[in-house]
């Protein structure tokens, strides 16, 4: 019998290694032959431990797996009672649009045999065949925007680093993916690690840099072994090393691992970090692209914006931005998560709308209650409110709900939720993980706690100082740590006002 | 050096480690990454050593090393368990999983129990967004993590 049990970390944190140890040994008691592979998360992550079964209709879901589950899996599977039928006939498998994460679940994340089978290198085979100049003009083309959160052209970005002239360029990975409700480079990294690679390796081929850096944060354990054993295949099939597929030029790739700064995501802060300094911000310009680690050009791209490009690559700009809406080319990994019923990855199309996200395909909260509120981007985006439901999931349109998208995760909220709390926390965060460069950020997320505790206390008169406190950190601070923070705090105050109310009536 | 007994064995340690990441461009989180893992923290009489091997200042590193959340001056306890404050597990109750980890050991956040078994700290996800609430312990991922798995947990750790 041949199994698929992912080693992403949910599952694990699901069970998954207990079910696997039982699976083998319950197969040595029964002598029965398994083979186990170790797969990434299909994204389902109410269902995980997902174990997969290799039959002849094809790959038949079971889960959530417990234990006790595991001996059903050795009699007739058609009885088991977590049986959930073919994996890719899922409702949620079956509405995606995966493109990014096509193989995320699928295949062995560390056989590069299983990569090419089904399709990896294609992208790299095709840029080879381009220009530098040919590559950077297919990214740009494709619409693509940095999915790290500040939605940049990737191709402008690139053709900066591509112009500039150096002795040594660098193409930095950003995997320091620290907001909460966000996980889609976590799972790339740990189910299909050969795709940041390749997109990587393009990246140097299109701007001339022959070093690469992955910067994983140190919270994310088994995405850094599986990159790091990712690393030393791709090395060994010669993906990687002085000549790329035997007739490219250089390309090296070195894992490294932060040590808990949040602020770390930020890349100039990163390549601080990356430089062996603390991960104080830097001023821009110069932008890293000219002036980036050790003062040499930098590309810094989101893990997400990488490992989009061998899809471009391969199936041509034109395909990739038939994908979205407006000025949001492509798809996106939405991140659902929080106090939600189905919670997981989906990837899709730019444009669903927020209340399609939360409502039809997260299907409302776990704990059955209403939803007051759901935060989109991470802990620097705003709370929105179910009148905001119908805003369609866009860079622009989210902008345009003074909110934004960040690397697209959501995190849900039912009607227990303290939006006081909340906003409150979003300045205590912002003063724990400041970098202290910049004094509205550091000092001003101190008094905007002090400010919230205040109006907490009953005091009115707290409340513009507050707006005012937002006001100063929005337009002073140095990089979206401080200048974001206003945004879950204001949103909150904004679309909760009832929270903020001298008197809260419903706890008389 | 601090009031920290210099561990065993340090110099030479260190001397390895050093040699390691010699040729690395910007070593100096990959050399304290490798002494925590290595001591359990990073010792103190580690850092004039470093700064001489890196041509850096002894202020320079301890400026890094003070920076950064991960890197402990002195030992943690014999276990240590990380639970997630972010927002997405606070909607699924972390806040009321914290205080009752933070009653029953008995400390706050970053504090040891008085036995030296258990250091409780907080961390700012583990990407276990969608099966909240989240924690580590001893490097071990827990998802859905609530007051009562919570107390198995620690059942666990007592040692």
């Amino acid at each position: 019998m041949k199994f698929f049990i992912p080693l992403d970390s949910a599952a694990v944190a699901l069970g998954a290694d207990e079910v696997a140890a039982l699976i083998l040994s319950e197969a040595a008691r029964l002598d029965v032959t398994v083979e186990i592979i170790r797969n990434g998360s299909r994204g389902m992550v109410w269902l995980e431990p997902l174990v997969e079964v290799v039959t002849e209709a094809g790959r038949t879901g079971f889960g959530p797996m417990t234990l006790a589950d595991v001996p059903g899996l050795f009699r007739d599977l058609s009885a088991h009672p977590k049986a959930l039928g073919l994996v890719d006939a899922l409702p949620w498998m079956a509405g995606q649009t995966r493109l990014t994460f096509a193989r995320v679940g699928v295949i062995d994340p560390l056989s590069l045999a299983e990569y090419e089978a089904q399709g990896g290198l294609s992208g790299l085979h095709r840029a080879m065949g381009l220009d530098a100049a040919g590559i950077v003009a297919e990214v740009t083309a494709s619409g693509l925007r940095g999915r790290g959160g500040a939605g940049f052209p990737t191709g402008i970005k690139w053709k900066t680093v591509a112009d500039a002239r150096a002795d040594r360029k660098y193409i930095v990975c950003n995997a320091d993916e620290g907001d909460s409700a966000t996980f889609a480079d976590r799972m790339l990294m740990e189910g299909d690690p050969f795709t940041l690679i390749e997109g990587m390796v393009i990246a140097g081929l299109a701007t001339g840099a022959t070093k690469g850096f992955v910067y994983i944060r140190s919270e994310y354990p088994i995405a850094i072994r599986v990159m790091q054993a990712a690393v030393r295949i791709a090395e060994d099939g010669g993906l990687l090393g002085p000549s790329v597929l035997g007739r490219g030029p250089r390309f090296d790739l070195e894992i490294r691992v932060g040590a808990g700064a949040y602020v770390c995501g930020e890349e100039t802060s990163l390549l601080n970090s990356l430089e062996g300094k603390r991960g104080v911000v830097r001023a821009k310009p110069p932008l890293p692209a000219l002036e980036g680690f050790m003062g040499k050009p930098t590309v810094v791209n989101n893990v997400i914006s990488l490992a989009s490009i061998p899809v471009i690559l391969q199936r041509g700009a034109a395909f990739y931005k038939t994908f979205g809406l407006g000025r949001s080319h492509g798809t996106i990994p939405l991140q659902i998560a929080g106090n939600v019923r189905f919670g997981g990855l989906y990837e899709t199309g730019f444009g669903l709308t927020l209340g399609q996200i939360v409502d039809d395909i997260a299907g409302g909260t776990a704990s059955g209650r209403a939803v007051k509120a759901v935060q989109v981007g991470g802990p620097l985006g705003a709370y929105h409110p179910r009148s905001h439901f119908d805003t369609p999931f866009g860079y622009e349109e989210f902008g345009a709900k003074d909110g934004l998208i960040g690397h697209a995760g959501l995190t849900i909220f039912d009607d227990s939720a303290d939006m006081l709390a909340q906003a409150r926390f979003a300045m205590e965060f912002c003063a724990i993980e400041s970098c202290g460069k910049c004094t509205p950020c550091r000092i001003g997320a101190v008094r905007g706690t002090e400010t919230i505790d205040r109006i907490a206390r009953g005091d009115a008169t707290a409340i513009p100082l507050l707006t005012d406190l937002c006001a100063t950190m929005k337009s002073g601070s140095l990089c979206a740590l401080g200048g974001f923070t206003p945004y879950p705090v204001l949103s909150a105050l904004t679309h909760f006002p009832n929270d903020f109310a001298p008197v809260k009536e419903a706890a008389e | 050096m601090l009031d920290h007994a210099t561990p065993p064995g340090l110099a030479d340690r260190i001397e390895e480690i050093l040699n390691d990441h010699n040729g690395m461009e910007g070593p100096l989180l990959p050399v304290l990454h490798s002494l925590q893992a290595a001591f359990g923290h990073v010792p103190q009489a580690a850092l004039p050593i470093i700064a001489r091997a890196l041509n850096l200042s002894r202020a320079e590193v301890h400026g890094v090393m003070s920076f950064y959340h991960d890197f402990r001056e002195a030992p943690a306890g014999r276990h240590v368990v990380k639970l997630c404050r972010a927002e997405a597990c606070q909607a699924m109750g972390a806040d009321r999983v914290a205080a009752h980890a933070k009653a029953r050991l008995g400390v706050d956040w970053h504090g040891t129990t008085a036995t030296g078994a258990v250091t409780l700290e907080p961390v700012f996800c583990l990407g276990l967004c969608a099966c909240a609430p989240a924690a580590m312990v001893d490097g071990k991922l827990i998802g859905r993590c609530d007051e009562a798995r919570l107390d198995a947990v620690l059942d666990g750790v007592r040692a």
